[in-house]
């Protein structure tokens, strides 16, 4: 069980990017926090993954306060962030270190088998397409099979067909041994194919403003009428936490201008 | 239809770029080809009589006689000894005071500012001391050019080290890297483009310092051999000396640039050659 506990980050310049954030994920629990930029959300993956310490109260995994990186806890980015200087077989088995070699190799096979990028193992990260690279930083990621995976944004800067394509595989891969997950998104069609619970932000100073349970049975089709219910809930929440006018407050609202995407 | 005049010109344009990649470099040689052969024929026919600037042939004829001889060998491998070691040392020193300066804000504010004054010294300066406290053998000149390597190298790892990529370094601390895994993992591959950057500058220093030291007091070296023959008489040995010097900096470049192409493959470059 994956427990904030009244989280705050205060920068030193004065910002306070989180306040108060208190919050338990169940184990292999999928949970995609949505909202407006400057909402905090990117601090509270950074505070979980134990990069950044919150200012206030703490993290707790499992009874353990996670202060430093932790090796139950995986992170992918926004970037893949591979190591230039290492084969693609090498970064995916970056955090195997402590294996010996045969079991390392096996299961670097097998990461990359799952990710679909087995031909791709001698290649360097630069010959790699951007959905390619962020699959391997998926894999790396997956590879030492952490029992939390935090994701920032990993599909945003990627065209809409790889984003859905890697979406589902993401669905895919947390079915193996179902890591809880804790995504962070501006993308809602994303947010409701593939949560358990979505939780949306508010920004100034950052907390939890609303949370929407999304049970609908996997997989989830993006065009029924069901996924246009949940979506119009968590777009009416966006537009309330960011103090916009709406009509109704129980999914029968107006969509949002745009839709889609949430910026 | 027009597929065929495609082939056409493609078939044209084929053999074009063939000899072109031949003739580029070529190009290049054309006008100092040209000079030499203008000044010969101006010796030859009695135009100047090529004492001071003797003409390519007597040149060429130095050169061998003093590789018969056996003498380019022993000073062309003495200036090598020289710049060799006062390479490792400087690359030594300027590897570790450049990573020890980069690591933090803290050793940098006590370092550098040390360092930078000392760099603003013309080296030349440091000579009458290092005479007085390691002699005039080759112990004061292996240290001149170590410091001469030393500058570069320090510049080298210090910004290289600064500049690391926070977003690579947090991977490293994803993974929960101590400071020596992080080292050997993540800043070291991550510098080494620029490291290698760094050595070829100070290698090319180093070449230049050996010749300040060669000059200040030796018996043997290329630049003993170019006083030499300033002091005789003889500017087809000056020549012939700044040409070994030019030979043996391009080849120790050359060489540098061989070997640590082998571990930069991962590099992606503007332009691969």
């Amino acid at each position: 069980m994956l427990v904030l506990d009244r989280v705050g980050k205060t920068y030193p310049n004065g910002v306070r990017a989180l306040d108060g954030l208190s919050l338990a994920v169940a184990p292999g629990e999928i949970l995609v926090t949505i909202g407006g930029s400057g909402c905090g959300k990117s601090t509270m993956l950074r505070a979980i993954s134990g990069l950044d310490t919150p200012t206030q109260g703490k993290v707790v995994l499992d009874g353990t306060v996670i202060t430093a990186p932790h090796e139950k806890i995986g992170i992918v980015f926004q970037e893949p962030r591979l190591l230039p200087w290492l084969r693609v077989a090498d970064n995916v088995g970056f955090g195997l270190e402590q294996y010996p070699k045969a079991q390392r190799r096996a299961r670097v096979a097998g990461a990359l088998d799952r990710v679909g990028l087995t031909e791709k193992a001698r290649v360097w990260p630069r010959e790699l397409s951007g959905g390619q690279a962020q699959r391997v930083a998926i894999a790396r990621a997956l590879v030492p099979r952490p029992q939390v995976l935090l994701l920032d944004e990993p599909f945003s800067a990627l065209d809409a067909f790889t984003r859905a394509d890697l979406q589902d595989h993401l669905l895919d891969l947390w079915a193996d041994f179902k890591p809880t997950l804790v995504m962070v998104t501006h993308d809602v069609d994303e947010a409701i194919v593939l949560a358990d619970r979505i939780m949306v932000m508010r920004p100034r100073p950052g907390r939890v403003y609303e949370e929407i349970a999304c049970d609908l049975p996997r997989p989830r089709d993006r065009q029924s009428a069901a996924f246009d219910f949940v979506k119009r809930r968590v777009l009416a929440a966006l537009d309330r936490s960011l103090d916009r006018a709406v009509v109704t407050d129980d999914g029968e609202t107006r969509a949002a201008a745009g839709g889609g995407l949430w910026w | 239809m027009t597929a065929g005049v495609e082939q056409a010109e493609l078939s044209q344009t084929a053999p074009k770029a063939g000899s072109a990649r031949v003739l580029r470099p070529a190009l290049g040689l054309l006008l100092p080809v040209a000079l030499a052969v203008f000044w010969e024929i101006a010796v030859r026919m009695g135009l100047s009589n090529g004492r001071l600037v003797p003409p390519p042939s007597v040149i060429w004829n130095t050169f061998a006689d003093l590789a018969a001889t056996g003498e380019l060998e022993q000073h062309a491998f003495a200036t090598l000894w020289r710049v060799g070691w006062g390479f490792v040392f400087g690359v030594a020193a300027g590897t570790v005071f450049g990573a020890v300066a980069g690591y933090s804000a803290l050793t940098y504010r006590l370092l550098d500012p040390t360092l930078q004054g000392l760099r603003a010294v013309p080296s030349i300066a440091w000579v009458p001391l290092f005479i007085l406290w390691f002699g005039i053998f080759e112990a004061s000149k292996i240290i001149l050019i170590a410091v001469g390597v030393f500058f570069p190298v320090y510049l080298g790892v210090m910004g290289a080290v600064m500049s690391v990529d926070r977003k690579i370094v947090e991977v490293g601390r994803i993974f929960r890297l101590s400071g020596l895994a992080m080292v050997r993992r993540i800043l070291l591959p991550a510098v080494l483009p620029a490291y290698v950057l760094s050595l070829r500058a100070g290698l090319g220093l180093g070449w230049m310092f050996v010749l300040a030291a060669e000059f200040l007091g030796a018996s043997t070296g290329l630049g003993f051999l170019l006083i030499d023959g300033q002091q005789l008489g003889k500017p087809a040995q000056i020549v012939a000396a700044i040409v070994a010097f030019a030979i043996l900096g391009k080849a120790t470049d050359w060489l540098l640039v061989l070997v640590s192409s082998a571990f930069l493959r991962w590099e992606d470059r503007f332009a691969r050659t």
